[in-house]
């Protein structure tokens, strides 16, 4: 970081917005230098997300002041944030997909810019070379990957020369070279004297690339610190207060006989920008968790939506259960067989948005239950409770919609609904994807524990480092080939970083080219 | 069939298709912007009777066009306060829209019915209209028709050209996304279905100016229906919304053609001819997941709350 001069670009003082029933950001102030690459970390609901939207104009804060380059401003609207240079990459892009990139960044800028820059596809082509994004202006939207429409949105800041840069979330969706990537680039805007400001739930790359961090915490800055002079562990301990730890090493265990197996599974994309499947093959064993990386939109969902029956197609040779095949009986029968599923989208999948938890919980529990055609409601009200109490789901009790809880909230009740069948197989996509540090922990705790039940996990996860804290074996998917399993205690995430990009696929095809001669 | 009678026909389909194209034009874009006004028959019965009125007690016909937009307008602010302001469901306040409408205009024209006026003559256009075949069908219109044609081709420069086509696009698709990048989602809005109102009113005006020049209570006989149809049939796209509006001319006047060739079929079966049409397009496109996706307005229907970001 170079310090250019000593006013400050972005100074908060005493920015306090209060919700219903929550408040939401409590006194906080905020100083941020030119060039300064600043961290905002804590749990789901310190308030974060509300903090940066106030930045941007999207929220307007109950009190307090912003001073933007030494003067007090009054940011009312995102084009007023825009117009003072500030941009912002969201979590959930804000991308329209049926414009063009160069249609997408136009939207963005002024009539005065875009004046001034004149021909806009070639600016973009320009600033692509010079920063390495590799955006093509011409293309569609909806035709790009997850880490192409990133590099879009920060594309429309760079063509808009701010001054400080807002990202969210941004490396939730990434394989681990497109994040070496983006920090590349973060760093040359850093050098040239543009401010970033970093939210992540990732603690090693905030120690990696940022100057400064900021913790909060219920809605109040709790701490800052330099963050290469902390551990990911140190700094996870001021998020969370003391309940935390954060401690790499559980015990991995070999599983027993198998449990579950898929065989030879090839499969067309039934959706339009949907993957194929490319004859996978696993087992899974039972009192094991088999963990399976990837970046999102390889495969994962459809080899979720086959196994758990959801996609209704006829597989039924190539899933078993216990030897007998199930790949042609539909989702309630493979639940009835002790399968049990987390998908990744909590609600709409995972539970329905405008019901109650307590009849969320019968969608899946029926059996027990329903007796003679008749709910049993208070006997599930019950069962409702204890699972809010065990996973310490925060809400208004069991008669919360599931849409009131926060992800991460709902994501523990789901869990535990799911593990409270006893499954012999779980199957698990992104469990703590927006989670919390502590309620991570918690529902990691919660599969680990249903592994040495002798529960067989499948983990389909994005995040990395959540595998290799669990998993007792590993794999990636790419572009729906699935790599050769490992234990991962005999892998690294250099390998499996490399899997995740599809180098194993020529090998994979030549050996079974081999087979075949 | 000589040659004259095709001439004929296809005259008619267009002076038929035009008060289609008129409130179908209006009824894209307001769906583009992501709003679905099914009250389209009740603005242009509203506009069609005050239209008439105002012809009638003034003597002009322009001023009688004036005044259906206006009314059009009026209507479709109603609907926009509701929608877009109090976020009533879009469905149930298009229909009611149109209840009253049908009503209304009932009402405050029962004095005038079976009245008649002087209404839009027609204007052979020089040279133009010369053209053998051509000439006859499209350039021996009157004054509204050509405006439809000169609307026609304004929108699709604006929606596939412009920056406002590009904004209303975004609107339509993604409107958080477009708040998050500053567009004034509501504003939008508020413009596009006025704008639909609009048009409907001068759609409503050309039946009671032009097509039949008189007042009869329901006289629009579900042409208003007929657009929302045409909106899908044309895949949201301008320039095939006028194309299909012509068909669907052509369809409504089908049966008085098979009468001349001499075929009898009931004219209730072939007035069904557009409403088949709409649903074997709609089939087609949705065959296809991927066009469907890119096509339809991704956000029609839904309200969007400022206040509640995604």
């Amino acid at each position: 970081m170079k310090k250019h001069n000593l006013v400050s670009r972005l100074e908060l003082v005493n920015i306090t917005k209060q919700y219903p029933g929550c408040l939401a950001n409590d006194n906080i102030s905020i100083t941020l230098m030119p060039g300064e690459i600043h961290a905002l970390l804590g749990e789901n609901g310190a308030g974060k997300s509300t903090l940066v939207k106030t930045i941007y104009g999207v929220v307007a804060p109950d009190k307090g002041d912003i001073i933007w380059d030494g003067k007090e401003v009054n940011i009312k609207s995102p084009s007023i944030a825009r117009d003072l240079g500030i941009g912002m990459v969201f979590q959930h892009f804000s991308l329209f997909e049926t414009l063009t990139v160069s249609q997408n960044i136009e939207l963005c800028l002024s009539k005065t810019q875009l004046n001034k820059i004149g021909d806009l596809a070639a600016r973009i082509t320009q600033l692509s070379e010079e920063y390495g994004l590799n955006v093509n202006p011409s293309r569609y939207v909806h035709s790009l990957s997850i880490g192409e429409r990133q590099r879009v949105e920060i594309m429309r800041c760079l063509v808009q020369s701010v001054k400080l840069l807002i990202l969210d979330e941004p490396t939730s969706v990434l394989t681990p070279q497109e994040v070496s990537g983006l920090f590349g680039v973060l760093r040359t805007l850093s050098e040239e004297g543009c401010s970033i400001l970093f939210i992540s739930h990732k603690l090693h790359e905030v120690t990696e690339i940022c100057h400064k961090a900021t913790i909060l915490r219920g809605g109040k800055v709790v701490d800052t610190c330099v963050p290469n002079e902390e551990t990911p562990a140190s700094i996870a301990k001021m998020m969370v207060g003391d309940l935390a730890e954060q401690d790499a090493g559980y015990a991995k265990k070999e599983g027993t006989e198998r449990a579950f197996n898929v065989e030879n599974l090839s499969l067309p994309a039934k959706q339009p920008f949907g993957t194929s499947l490319k004859n996978i093959n696993f087992e899974l064993k039972s009192g094991e968790i088999l963990g399976i990386a990837g970046v999102a939109g390889n495969g994962q969902d459809e080899l979720m939506a086959i196994i758990s029956g959801e996609d209704e197609r006829n597989v039924k040779n190539s899933l078993s259960l216990d030897s007998l095949d199930i790949g042609h009986l539909h989702a309630g029968e493979r639940r009835k067989l002790g399968m049990a599923y987390v998908p990744e989208e909590r609600l709409g999948r995972g539970a329905v948005p405008d019901m109650s938890l307590t009849e969320n919980t019968l969608l899946t529990h029926s059996d027990g239950f329903v007796k003679n055609g008749l709910v049993e409601w208070q006997s599930i009200k019950e069962y409702t409770s204890a699972l809010i109490a065990k996973y310490k789901v925060k809400c208004h009790g069991e008669f919360s919609e599931a849409k009131s809880l926060s992800g991460g909230n709902l994501q523990k009740f789901i869990m535990g609904r799911e593990i409270g069948q006893n499954p012999k197989v779980l199957i698990c996509a992104h469990p703590t994807w927006g989670v919390d540090v502590g309620a991570a922990l918690a529902i990691h705790q919660a599969l680990l524990e249903l592994r040495d039940q002798g529960a067989a996990i499948l983990l389909i996860s994005e995040d990395i480092d959540e595998l290799f804290l669990l998993a007792d074996r590993m794999a990636a998917v790419c572009d729906g080939h699935l790599s050769p399993v490992v234990r991962t205690e005999a892998t690294n995430i250099d390998q499996i970083g490399q899997w995740m990009a599809g180098t194993f696929i020529n090998n994979s095809s030549l050996h079974t080219q081999e087979a075949k001669a | 069939m000589d040659s004259d009678l095709i001439v004929q026909i296809l005259f008619a389909a267009v002076k038929t298709g035009t008060p289609l194209l008129f409130i179908a034009l209006g009824e894209v874009i307001c769906e583009k912007s992501g709003v679905l006004n099914l009250g389209q028959e009740g603005m242009m019965l509203m506009g069609a009777v005050v239209g008439f009125l105002a012809a009638y007690g003034t003597g002009s016909a322009g001023l009688g066009v004036l005044a259906a937009m206006l009314m059009g307008c009026v209507m479709s602010l109603i609907f926009a306060v509701l929608v877009l302001h109090l976020g009533a469901n879009q469905v149930a306040t298009g229909l009611a829209l149109t209840i009253f409408g049908t009503g209304l205009s009932a009402f405050i024209g029962s004095g005038v019915v079976g009245q008649t006026i002087q209404g839009f003559q027609p204007i052979a256009i020089p040279l133009l209209s010369d053209i053998p075949f051509i000439g006859k069908i499209l350039f021996s219109h009157d004054i509204l028709v050509y405006s439809s044609f000169a609307m026609t081709f304004a929108l699709m420069f604006v929606v596939n050209k412009t920056r406002i086509g590009l904004t209303l696009k975004a609107v339509g698709e993604n409107p958080h996304a477009a708040n998050a990048i500053g567009i004034k989602v509501l504003r939008v809005r508020y413009l596009a279905v006025m704008f639909g109102g609009v048009m409907a009113g001068i759609s409503g005006a050309y039946m009671s100016l032009v097509y039949t020049p008189m007042w009869v209570e329901n006289m629009t006989a579900g042409r208003g229906w007929i657009a929302l149809a045409l909106v899908v049939f044309a895949s949201w796209r301008v320039g095939r919304i006028m194309l299909g509006a012509y068909l669907f001319g052509l369809a409504s006047i089908m049966h008085l053609v098979l009468q001349g060739l001499g075929w009898s079929i009931s004219p209730n079966l072939l007035a069904m001819l557009p409403y088949v049409a709409t649903v074997v397009v709609m089939v087609i496109i949705s065959a296809d997941k991927f066009k469907e996706k890119l096509l339809a307005p991704r956000a029609l229907g839904k309200p969007f709350d400022p206040r509640q970001m995604a």
